[in-house]
């Protein structure tokens, strides 16, 4: 057994300072994500914002696809210097990183080398965290007594919600305080965040840097038996790398995708998919974290007694059988066809012309109209009809090109008054034929008091799953590995488990959504999940049969 | 259940060319698919999707050679 016996008060400091860092390293690492239209706009210039949306969710992905080369790099100098120092070194990298994304200018200043270099400090960013996680769950649970690793190092497990709570609110807050024009400028609000990352980290160095090194390395490390190559011993021994695989095919897999379907996939899905604004997705985001993230520390605690297999895998299961049925609701409650509309101003819509400025044989027509329903919630429209007019049919002249619309209201583009000149109602028309036409309508949701709480619920039940499966994980990934490789050998499997199939949730969802569509339909909506619900049940499958619910082990 | 962790390492040793072979397909399938503007972006899409799964489906094949082998027998 441990002789560990630090008292309550030292132990609420060792957690506190190591879950400042942690949380800080969160925040750092979600704003980019919490950002990826804005950033997409300002870096990468694509005309389609689908296209614009997945390069970005690419380098969101290729964030979380460094992580576990992060974790070998960092768990591997974990167990050769210890935790101390290694983690303070992912600190500064993440702190680092996340400051000069906010330094860069935008693609219209400085071209190519705009993504470039985003691209690059986000690798750098996904290294750091690969190796800050391993580095704080290993530092507290060597602190903890051995029958209360659960409960102390859920603490570190809540820092990643509670990181998502604080980028989430610092976005909100400076979104609130300018318009969207000057938030989304090229040095506008968005940049903030980023800059604001330096303060947190600085005063979270300092912190850091009063902590003393992990009793258990201490030990080792005294006695001499402190491993000399950890990335062998971890995955070059047999006995060691079946449980790493097992750790990753039996518990992590399926706790990395019920992370970010709960708390990104759920977002993301309300806000391009049921078409909630901003504000709304944002705060029903914030309730569901604020009344979920104390079960972290709950479920945490309770596997120190009952073990921490079955509260994990029950939560997978649960979450694999509930989120259709979740995301058909939020569907519903969300769709204009089960609310009574009371008022529409679609009969008297305002509506704009302008020309491509790329392209002046294209128009676009933008109407605008809301519709207010019974329930209280106010539905903002936005139908955009892109008009090309085919160069071939264009009529003999050098002065004018006509184009009539789908509604044969004739729009008159004149050639010798500039690009920049489009009269409406004209009387010249030509034949359909000579046109091509997309129409595309957008939908922007202010929600009812009783649909965002009943929104928030059902987010609220998809956290809860999530504090099911991550709250005791920590302590159980501790406890399958030996002290002098536990940094490496736990970094790998979790960074796989959350960085590459958690990760992967908002891109592959979104891409199977896309894929859906392709055949020209509407596409399904709900086609996503099939990704997150399939790895969560063969993930469950393989832990309950091949997992152990041991007690605490002895060092 | 130690016979039936042993006989489900035949599965997981089959699953892992399965998801392999499926991905391979479905890469296929799309970058044939795909248009001339979005050809390049749906390529990348799926190279990285295979060059992350391979290494992780021949870990879930080295899993069930390791279940077939009784090395997680109680």
């Amino acid at each position: 057994m441990s002789t560990l016996n630090n008292t309550p008060g030292k132990m609420g400091f060792i957690i506190g300072a190591s879950s400042v860092g942690t949380l800080i390293e969160w925040y750092d690492f979600y704003i980019f994500g919490m950002l990826a239209k804005v950033i997409s706009s300002q870096f990468f210039p694509e005309d389609s914002g689908t296209a614009a949306l997945l390069s970005t969710l690419a380098i969101f992905a290729a964030g979380f696809i460094v992580r576990p080369f992060g974790a070998l790099v960092f768990g591997r100098l974990g167990d050769l210097i210890g935790r101390k120092y290694t983690f303070l070194l992912t600190l500064v990298l993440m702190g680092g990183s996340t400051f000069a994304i906010g330094l860069i200018p935008g693609y219209v200043t400085i071209g190519w080398w705009a993504p470039l270099l985003v691209l690059l400090l986000r690798l750098v960013q996904g290294l750091a965290l690969g190796g800050e996680y391993g580095g704080a769950a290993t530092y507290v649970a060597e602190h903890a007594p051995i029958n209360r690793r659960g409960f102390w190092t859920s603490w570190i497990q809540t820092t990643a919600t509670l990181g998502l709570f604080l980028a989430l609110g610092v976005i909100i807050l400076i979104r609130k305080s300018q318009s969207i024009t000057d938030f989304e400028s090229e040095w506008g609000g968005w940049r903030y965040p980023f800059w604001i990352s330096l303060l947190l980290v600085f005063v979270s160095i300092i912190i850091r840097m009063r902590m003393s090194e992990s009793p258990l390395f201490e030990k080792i490390k005294s006695s001499g038996k402190t491993s000399k190559n950890p990335l062998k011993e971890s995955f070059g021994n047999k006995a060691n790398f079946k449980m790493v695989l097992l750790a990753l095919f039996g518990a992590v897999m399926g706790q990395g995708v019920v992370w970010y379907t709960g708390q990104f996939y759920a977002q993301s899905f309300l806000e391009n998919t049921c078409g909630v604004n901003f504000e709304d997705s944002r705060n029903i985001i914030l309730v569901a974290i604020l009344f979920a993230t104390p079960f972290f520390v709950i479920f945490g605690s309770w596997s120190d007694r009952v073990g921490r297999k079955w509260i994990i895998l029950t939560g997978m299961l649960v979450a694999a059988c509930s989120y259709y049925f979740i995301y058909d609701s939020m569907l519903n409650t969300t769709s204009a066809t089960t609310k009574r509309a009371l008022f529409s101003s679609a009969t008297e819509p305002s509506s704009v012309v302008t020309v491509d400025s790329k392209r002046p044989n294209v128009l676009h027509r933008i109407t605008k109209y809301d519709t207010l329903y019974s329930d209280g919630a106010k539905f903002s429209f936005t139908k955009t009809d892109t008009i090309t007019l085919l160069e071939k049919s264009v009529p003999n002249t050098k002065e004018l090109k006509i184009v009539v619309d789908s509604n044969a209201n004739a729009l008159v583009y004149s050639r010798k008054a500039g690009p920049k000149t489009v009269l409406e109602n004209g009387s010249a028309t030509v034949t359909a034929k000579s046109i091509s036409k997309k129409h595309a309508l957008s939908v922007e949701k202010a929600l009812d008091r009783s649909s965002f709480w009943y929104l928030s619920f059902l987010v609220f039940i998809q956290v809860f799953f999530v504090t099911m499966v991550y709250g005791p994980i920590a302590a159980f990934l501790v406890e399958m590995f030996p002290t002098k490789i536990r940094y490496t050998s736990m970094s790998l499997p979790y960074h796989i488990g959350n960085g590459v199939f958690g990760g992967l949730v908002p891109f592959l969802s979104t891409l199977m959504v896309e894929l859906s569509k392709s055949n020209g339909g509407t596409g399904n909506p709900l086609i996503g999940l099939g990704y997150p619900i399939s790895v969560a049940l063969l993930c469950f499958i393989i832990g309950t049969i091949y997992l152990k619910n041991k007690p605490a082990l002895s060092e | 259940m130690n016979l039936l962790k042993k006989y489900l390492g035949i599965v997981w040793m089959l699953l892992a060319p399965t998801i392999i072979a499926f991905l391979f397909l479905q890469a296929n399938d799309k970058i044939a698919a795909a248009t001339v503007a979005n050809k390049t972006n749906t390529i990348l899409q799926w190279s990285i999707i295979l060059v992350i799964f391979i290494p992780i489906t021949t870990g879930l094949f080295i899993f069930g050679k390791y279940a077939w082998n009784n090395e997680y027998e109680e």
